[in-house]
């Protein structure tokens, strides 16, 4: 399985490349990654949420890094989901932000957990991709992810529909919302 | 809290739902003071924009006073205490369409943008009070209301103006001024407003000072264009004339220079047969939304000229007449209003008394009587114009 | 004299016609040169366009020698040689001073049909309907050309007739739609139609200083001609996702500005909603939009989408929820191309606007009605047939 995707965001390329190289803020964007921990300048550890409670996790190679263009990596041979990814940054044309292009690949046929994963991202794999690069946005125009009184879930929110009332939350629905 | 929730289709109800609470650093909680009913209430009501739910509140214009605001709200921009009223978009601030002042397009106020760039190709900002498609935010007819990026949209009022002077500020008066400026009306303007209620209205005004010749008000409720005409503006009851000779007489055969739609979807306007023909198909759900208004306004505007829309669009529209629009030069400008960019200087102008913003006021309600508001702004009884209510 | 004419629907003929004398004192009679058949022809072939009568001469892109000139002509001597822009503008009205020189009213002795269409009548053109004006066209020897210090303009030494052929008709209709959009430098561009007018509006928005421009077809040889002869990228629609390309393109923005130059799709009808006696007198099929409501879809916020192409009638399933929400301006217009055609021979003469590789096939006016059917079944690769009525 193979996506792109892309978005604007309006910063300067060498802090939306020195956000995204430091691995570990990349939990803070995308819905499914729990955590990555850095072992060495090349080499990191990936942990994501899967289905029925379950956690994946698999080491990854920072395969190249071109300083405020690019950043490639790939996970290693023992990944349960082998998978490898580029973003590349570009200034836009107004001069005033960054375009940031994302494309992964991912072998859902050859890993065990391969078609779990295909479910887990949804009807709509793209769609997953898409709302994580808005988020990244929104961490690094507004500094954190909106949320709404019908969607109030932050980065946690997989699934658009159905939403809870656009009425504030209950006592216990913010704890909930703002614990996790 | 009480506030005024969605109860399914044709129908809202003051409910009890829990006070809101700050959810991220730059909210702020407003205890609301004054809060109104919106033409674009109806079209959430009538189930017309889909991505409602039963128990959403309502309400996107609304002002009271700051209650508690997040750690990281600029306490040089916004402070507990202060008297506020606040823009229906809600807008971050930081963001291209932001930084064009363009507000109403931010690109992340709305945790749903998935759906409506579904709908429209890119998604659209969140705004308070109407529908999930954009953002699933609670509304302000209600006691309190929590504000996002409260640092960015409030605009605080620091002289004595009373709550009826300042709370349009929040949508109608920045969104029919905004339909005038988009005409980049010239003194020798001729300027036609389609919908003399109360955006219509304040389209009007805003034209006058703005510049306009001669501002025409076209609707088919006679106290509205009472209202209109007492106002300086030229009544034409769409009932009474055919619209377009009208117009030519009014403005020496040229059609007038630039025409504005303040009606927008569910117009009641126009020739019958085609009427019927959008009510069926609005009813079978096949075009959503029925532009006669807009039509009638691309036929009559001078070759040449400047269509603005503020009225309220949501879906597709059939029978749209492009040969004209294409073929006269015409252009077409439009936009949910980009409140934030309008607030100060507007607020300026009703200092100066320039604009009266309380003409247009006809009810005064309390938030408990909120359903009997909507019954009579819909059914347009006891010559209702616009319903102010008081939580 | 030999002419090429329309002699019904879906009929051309080659037919002998009187010669053309001086009728007004602005008049001046032109030798033709070269005169080239246009995708909007296609639309009075098929009968879209009403008012066509059996014998109208066809064609309005044309160049060649003035070979007479009226008592009030101040510009033009006889043996000059020159290319006539295709719609008729007096000079002197308010849309000609404006610089809307297609809306001009009085270059139209024939207003009445339009003004029943359109809600107000626009200006003339050669061999276009009597609709619009009833002028007869450029398919022929010679040709009467009015207004003439207006319309005809002396082409530089060293731009060769099939290069100056152009300037008549498909680059001021592109430059018309890439300077009415307001192109800035550093915008996206994309165009719908690689076709010569679309090929023109692409040119004219690089030379406007657009940051990249994107032209969209299905047809390999006129992709092949945008990159080769105007140096834009191209897209094959039948290959890729157009709106999801665009997206990646533009870093998720969409394009800044949207150029539509394809139009009703004649060859397309769509299925007949006809709403009067006038209108239905004329025959007028739906429009088909899919190009504009790609490119609404497409277009980033606040974004401009312009419209070339020609429409008659009206569009169904038009999303102006999209337009409204999206915050886009929309225009639309037929060429003003007096004000854009002296910079675009200054471009010609420095090379820097090429237009010969458009006129794949020419012929004499005898092959006239060949050179229609290969034009309009696209056979043989051919963009552009140009007739050369002095064999």
């Amino acid at each position: 399985m193979e996506l792109t995707a892309t978005t604007t965001v309006r910063r300067p390329v060498a802090e939306v490349y020195a956000f995204w190289r430091l691995l570990e803020n990349l939990p803070s964007f995308m819905a499914h990654l729990d955590e990555v921990r850095t072992t060495d300048e090349k080499s990191s550890t990936w942990t994501a949420s899967a289905p029925f409670d379950h956690t994946v996790v698999w080491e990854a190679l920072i395969t190249e890094d071109l300083v405020e263009e690019r950043i490639a990596w790939r996970s290693t041979e023992q990944a349960d989901v082998p998978n490898e990814g580029t973003v590349s940054f570009l200034p836009s044309p107004d001069g005033a932000g960054t375009e940031v292009h994302v494309h992964l690949v991912f072998d859902i046929e050859a890993g065990k957990l391969g078609r779990a994963v295909a479910k887990y991202f949804g009807e709509d794999p793209r769609q997953q991709l898409d709302d994580d690069l808005r988020r990244l946005k929104q961490v690094l125009e507004t500094g954190e992810v909106v949320r709404s009184d019908g969607a109030p879930w932050g980065k946690r929110a997989r699934k658009e529909f159905p939403q809870r009332p656009a009425q504030p939350l209950t006592v216990e629905e913010r704890r909930e919302v703002l614990g996790a | 809290m009480r506030a005024n929730c969605w109860a399914g289709r044709n129908e809202v109800e003051v409910r009890e739902v829990p006070d809101p609470a700050i959810l991220s650093g730059r909210d702020a909680i407003v205890g609301i003071t004054s809060t109104a009913i919106c033409g674009s209430d109806l079209h959430l009501v009538d189930g017309y924009v889909p991505t409602m739910q039963d128990g959403d509140v309502m309400g996107h214009e609304f002002m009271g006073e700051v209650l508690e605001v997040g750690p990281d709200v600029d306490p040089t921009r916004l402070r507990v205490g202060d008297r506020v009223v606040v823009p229906f978009p809600i807008a971050c601030g930081a963001c291209a369409a932001c930084a064009a002042q363009l507000y109403s397009c931010c690109e992340n106020s709305n945790p749903n943008a998935g759906i409506a760039e579904k709908m429209f190709g890119h998604p659209v900002a969140g705004l308070f009070g109407y529908s999930h498609l954009t953002g699933g935010f609670a509304g302000g007819q209600a006691q309190y209301a929590r504000v996002p990026f409260a640092d960015v949209g409030p605009l605080r009022i620091e002289s004595d103006l009373t709550d009826e002077q300042v709370l349009f500020l929040s949508d109608i008066l920045p969104t029919g001024y905004m339909g005038a400026e988009m005409c980049d009306i010239r003194p020798s303007d001729v300027v036609a407003v389609w919908g003399a209620g109360p955006v219509g209205q304040f389209a009007m005004d805003s034209a006058r000072v703005l510049g306009a010749a001669a501002v025409i008000a076209i609707d088919k409720e006679p106290y509205r264009l009472r209202m209109a005409e007492e106002a300086g503006h030229i009544p034409v009851n769409f009932e009474e004339v055919d619209v377009r000779s009208r117009l030519l007489e009014l403005s020496g055969g040229r059609g007038p220079d630039k025409c504005i739609d303040a009606v927008g979807m569910e117009a009641t306007h126009g020739s019958a047969h085609l009427h019927a023909f959008d009510r069926v198909k609005q009813a079978v759900r096949s075009e959503t939304d029925r532009p006669h208004a807009l039509r009638q306004a691309i036929m009559s505007c001078r070759s040449g000229g400047i269509v603005s829309v503020v009225g309220v669009y949501g879906g597709f529209v059939d029978k749209f007449p492009a040969g004209a629009w294409m073929n006269r030069s015409v252009t077409l400008r439009t936009g949910q209003c980009h409140v934030q960019r309008y607030m100060t200087p507007l607020l300026e102008r009703i200092e100066r008394g320039e604009l009266d913003p309380t003409r247009v006021i006809t009810h005064r309600l309390t938030l408990e009587e909120a359903p009997r508001g909507y019954d009579i702004f819909k059914n347009k009884q006891a010559d209702c114009e616009k319903v102010v209510l008081r939580p | 004299m030999k002419a090429v004419t329309w002699r019904g629907v879906n009929e051309i003929g080659v037919e002998d016609v009187p010669e053309p004398t001086i009728l007004n004192s602005h008049d001046i009679i032109v030798e033709v040169g070269l005169s080239a058949t246009c995708g909007s022809d296609l639309h009075l072939m098929g009968g879209y366009i009403p008012a066509m009568r059996a014998g109208d001469v066809l064609g309005h892109e044309f160049m060649g020698r003035v070979a007479e000139v009226g008592p009030a002509v101040t510009k033009h001597r006889v043996g000059d040689r020159v290319v006539v822009v295709s719609f008729v503008g007096c000079g002197k009205c308010w849309y000609c001073r404006e610089g809307l020189w297609s809306l001009c009213d009085n270059g139209n002795p024939n207003p009445g049909l339009t003004e029943a269409l359109w809600g107000q009548g626009i200006g003339g053109c050669y061999g276009y309907s009597h609709a619009l004006g009833g002028w007869a066209g450029s398919h022929a020897r010679y040709i009467r050309v009015p207004y003439a210090d207006n319309g005809a303009f002396t082409i530089p030494e060293g731009v060769s007739d099939e290069r100056a052929l152009f300037a008549s008709d498909a680059a001021p209709t592109g430059w018309t739609g890439a300077h009415q959009a307001e192109v800035r430098p550093g915008d996206v561009v994309a165009v719908w139609g690689a076709g010569g007018v679309g090929q023109m509006a692409a040119r004219a928005a690089m030379v406007m200083g657009a940051e990249r421009v994107v032209v969209i077809d299905r047809f390999d040889n006129r992709l092949q001609q945008v990159r080769t002869h105007i140096g834009a990228e191209t897209l094959d629609y039948e290959e890729v996702n157009v709106p999801a390309e665009l997206r990646e393109l533009t870093g998720g923005r969409g394009p800044d500005v949207c150029i539509e130059a394809v139009g009703m799709e004649a060859h397309h009808p769509g299925p007949q909603y006809l709403y009067d006696q006038v209108k239905q007198q004329m025959r007028l099929q739906t429009d088909r939009p899919t190009a504009v409501r790609e490119a609404i879809y497409a277009c980033r916020k606040g974004g401009r989408v312009f419209t070339l192409g020609v429409f008659a009638g009206v569009v169904d399933r038009f999303p102006l929820g999209a337009v409204m929400n999206k915050a886009l301006t929309l225009r639309g217009a037929q060429q003003h191309g007096h004000r854009y055609i002296p910079e675009i021979l200054d471009l010609m003469s420095r090379d820097e606007v090429r237009t010969e590789h458009l006129a794949t096939h020419v012929m004499a006016l005898d092959d006239g009605p060949e050179g229609y059917r290969m034009f309009k079944e696209k056979e043989d690769g051919c963009v552009r047939a140009v007739f050369r009525p002095g064999g």
